[in-house]
């Protein structure tokens, strides 16, 4: 049995289901990230775990214990608020030791703990100063040294970088993960970033309209999605849809594309192509697609060429500016060729299902969900 | 920069001004003018006012403790029995209105707030035909008694306490409530330790208002004070109606005091202006 098990979780709000089936299991010590686009039903889910929102269904499990009917004081979840949400009338160190009074402890221990947590996110110093006089990201610092003072049972974090300036964000990002990994905190992000999400996160949860659209390690998501969103959400792979006939892709316009991968089954069918996987060549017989560039742009470590295969489909490839893997430059204009190899492509049938490669190993996706 | 670049207004823009400073001086002239003038009344040494006077004595106000002091006291008990009275009613009031979204939420807004609406000499007729009908029908004295004095008083300071505690709310982050139920605390915890607090400046200023409001009136008193019970109010009415002397003068300086007090103290709280938006 997991540490912590949601176990269909779901909430209506009147007609819509703003989350819909969630069942998850988390491991003790790791770092889940729930990943979706405002109203996917993330942050909803954070809250009931919080027990802010009662679930309209499903159970929460934690240590083989059913807390979803608990009030939110007996949950021992320590959550960090997206506006950090202190306490304006009380001093940094008197809002690091609240939930400590909240418990029976001695003064001397409450002392030592808050001094220890202020340690921790270096703002000793500022132990005395009202929230209003801090930074945000002081102020988040301060969140987060209140939140972990209780030790809780699991740690929530709602967007907790989203109100950071951006190049404070990534530092505080790598703060966050390596706190969380040396402090072993079972600890469950939501976020909408999906760059944030990659760097924090042990395994990741895509979410979208109340479902969870998969669940894995960064590398499943990324070479394996099971869902043409998630190819889309996670790294901006190229969507294309069409109809899959005879090894073809034939797209919007007329245009075809040659699938790199074999694979089962006439119809309708979406693709998803990673821009980094793909090569640009001179006009050649073999090639996955043929277009003409009508972008180049020079983006600094990579090089994006937007190609149409026709007035209404295009591709991007994306390739670094230099080193042995440095692209050709191509012009506005120009004909090339595309060639990607087939672990580079996903493609997917009318209801959106994985349609397997049968030259590839078997590219199960078993892994992903037995993972844990 | 150079000299041409200097702005240097128009004479039409410089005569605005000048018209704008007048207004603002007349305007002032005519907020304090009494004021001043009631101070300047208070010190007369004469037994009529009129002018000039013979000279100035301070004597008037030595006779306020014989003449107001059982009315002063009188006004002092009842605001602060109503003020506290309001709160006890008007806080988690306030914080009901704010937080919940429920049926009839806007008439009961409406509902305590409704006594600002109506002129204080209706309320005040109102409540002493009610206590009159009560009587007859029941045989309980309510009329005359300083426990309906003070009730009524509640009515008309209820208003502002919840006012201002809906104002006092309006910057309230319920996150932090949150934050703390996650962090242990019931709910009585939270309202304790982080609303109320968070609702203070209002609950002051509330309070204050309230005290202002019910050691002024003087429409509900008439009705309802009981015969040789007086408030200062009523007992100024009353004193007028027989005398025209500085001492008069010298009881409003002192109620000018004391009101203006609680202003500046409430002004230390919050800024007024704020507050009564």
């Amino acid at each position: 049995m997991s540490y912590l098990r949601l176990d269909g979780l779901a909430r209506r709000y009147g007609e819509t289901l703003a989350v819909d089936r969630v069942t998850l299991d988390i491991e003790q010590g790791e770092m889940i990230v729930l990943l979706g686009p405002s109203g996917c039903g993330k942050t909803t889910t954070l809250r009931m775990i919080a027990g802010f929102v009662d679930a309209s269904a499903g159970r929460i499990v934690l240590e083989d214990r059913e807390i979803g009917q608990l009030p939110p004081h007996r949950r021992d979840m320590g959550m960090v608020f997206q506006n950090y949400a202190l306490f304006p009338h009380l001093a940094v160190a008197r809002n690091v030791a609240f939930g400590l009074e909240m418990r029976t402890m001695t003064r001397a221990e409450r002392e030592a703990r808050v001094a220890e947590m202020l340690r921790l996110v270096k703002l000793d110093h500022l132990a005395a100063r009202l929230p209003r006089q801090l930074s945000g990201g002081q102020q988040q610092r301060v969140a987060i040294a209140r939140a972990l003072a209780i030790h809780p049972k699991v740690l929530l974090l709602d967007e907790p970088l989203s109100n950071l300036d951006a190049e404070l964000r990534q530092d505080v990002a790598r703060e966050i993960r390596l706190l969380q990994r040396d402090r072993k905190l079972t600890t469950i992000m939501v976020t909408h970033d999906q760059q944030e999400a990659m760097a924090m996160a042990d395994r990741l949860v895509v979410m979208r309209d109340g479902r969870v659209q998969q669940v894995g390690r960064q590398e499943d998501l990324y070479e394996r999605p099971a869902t043409p969103f998630v190819a889309r959400f996670i790294g901006n792979s190229n969507i294309v849809s069409g109809t899959h006939t005879g090894g073809r892709l034939v797209v919007e316009g007329g245009s075809a594309i040659t699938l790199a991968g074999a694979y089962a089954g006439d119809g309708p069918a979406t693709l998803a192509v990673r821009p980094e996987r793909i090569t640009l060549a001179p006009p050649a017989g073999q090639a996955q697609a043929h277009g003409t560039v009508l972008l180049s742009s020079y983006m600094g470590a990579m090089v994006e060429h937007v190609v149409a295969l026709n007035p209404t489909t295009q591709i991007i490839a994306r390739a670094p500016s230099s080193g042995p893997a440095a692209t050709q430059r191509f012009a506005e204009g120009e004909s090339v060729s595309m060639m990607w190899p087939a672990s580079s492509e996903t493609l997917f049938d009318s209801s959106n299902h994985l349609v397997p490669n049968r030259t590839d190993a078997p590219r199960s996706n078993e892994r992903i969900s037995s993972h844990a | 920069m150079s000299a041409a670049d200097i702005y240097r207004p128009s004479l039409g823009e410089r005569a605005g001004e000048g018209a704008m400073t007048l207004l603002l001086v007349l305007s002032c002239a005519a907020i304090f003018l009494p004021l001043i003038l009631t101070f300047y009344l208070s010190a007369f040494d004469e037994q009529m006012i009129v002018f000039p006077p013979r000279g100035y004595t301070l004597a008037w106000y030595s006779q306020i403790q014989a003449k107001f002091g059982a009315a002063i006291w009188t006004s002092l008990r009842i605001a602060l029995a109503a003020v506290a009275l309001s709160l006890l009613v008007g806080i988690p009031a306030g914080i009901g209105l704010q937080r919940y979204r429920f049926r009839g939420r806007d008439a009961l807004s409406t509902f305590l707030l409704s006594p600002l609406t109506v002129p204080g000499i209706a309320i005040g007729l109102a409540i002493y035909v009610l206590a009159i009908w009560v009587e007859e029908n029941t045989g309980v004295t309510l009329a005359g008694s300083l426990r309906l004095l003070i009730l009524a008083h509640v009515l008309i300071c209820m208003p502002w306490v919840v006012r201002l505690c809906l104002a006092g709310l309006s910057n309230h982050e319920r996150t932090t409530e949150e934050a703390a139920a996650s962090l242990g605390a019931n709910p009585l915890m939270v309202i304790w330790r982080v609303t109320l607090p968070a609702m203070r400046p209002g609950i002051i200023a509330g309070a204050l208002f309230a005290f202002i409001i019910s050691f002024e009136n003087l429409e509900i008193n008439l009705f309802l004070v009981a015969p040789g019970m007086n408030t200062l109010s009523v007992a100024v009415l009353q004193y007028l109606g027989y005398h025209i002397d500085p001492l008069v003068a010298a009881v409003a300086v002192v109620q000018i005091v004391v009101v203006g007090a609680a202003l500046m103290l409430l002004d230390r709280f919050v800024r007024i202006g704020q507050a009564i938006r």
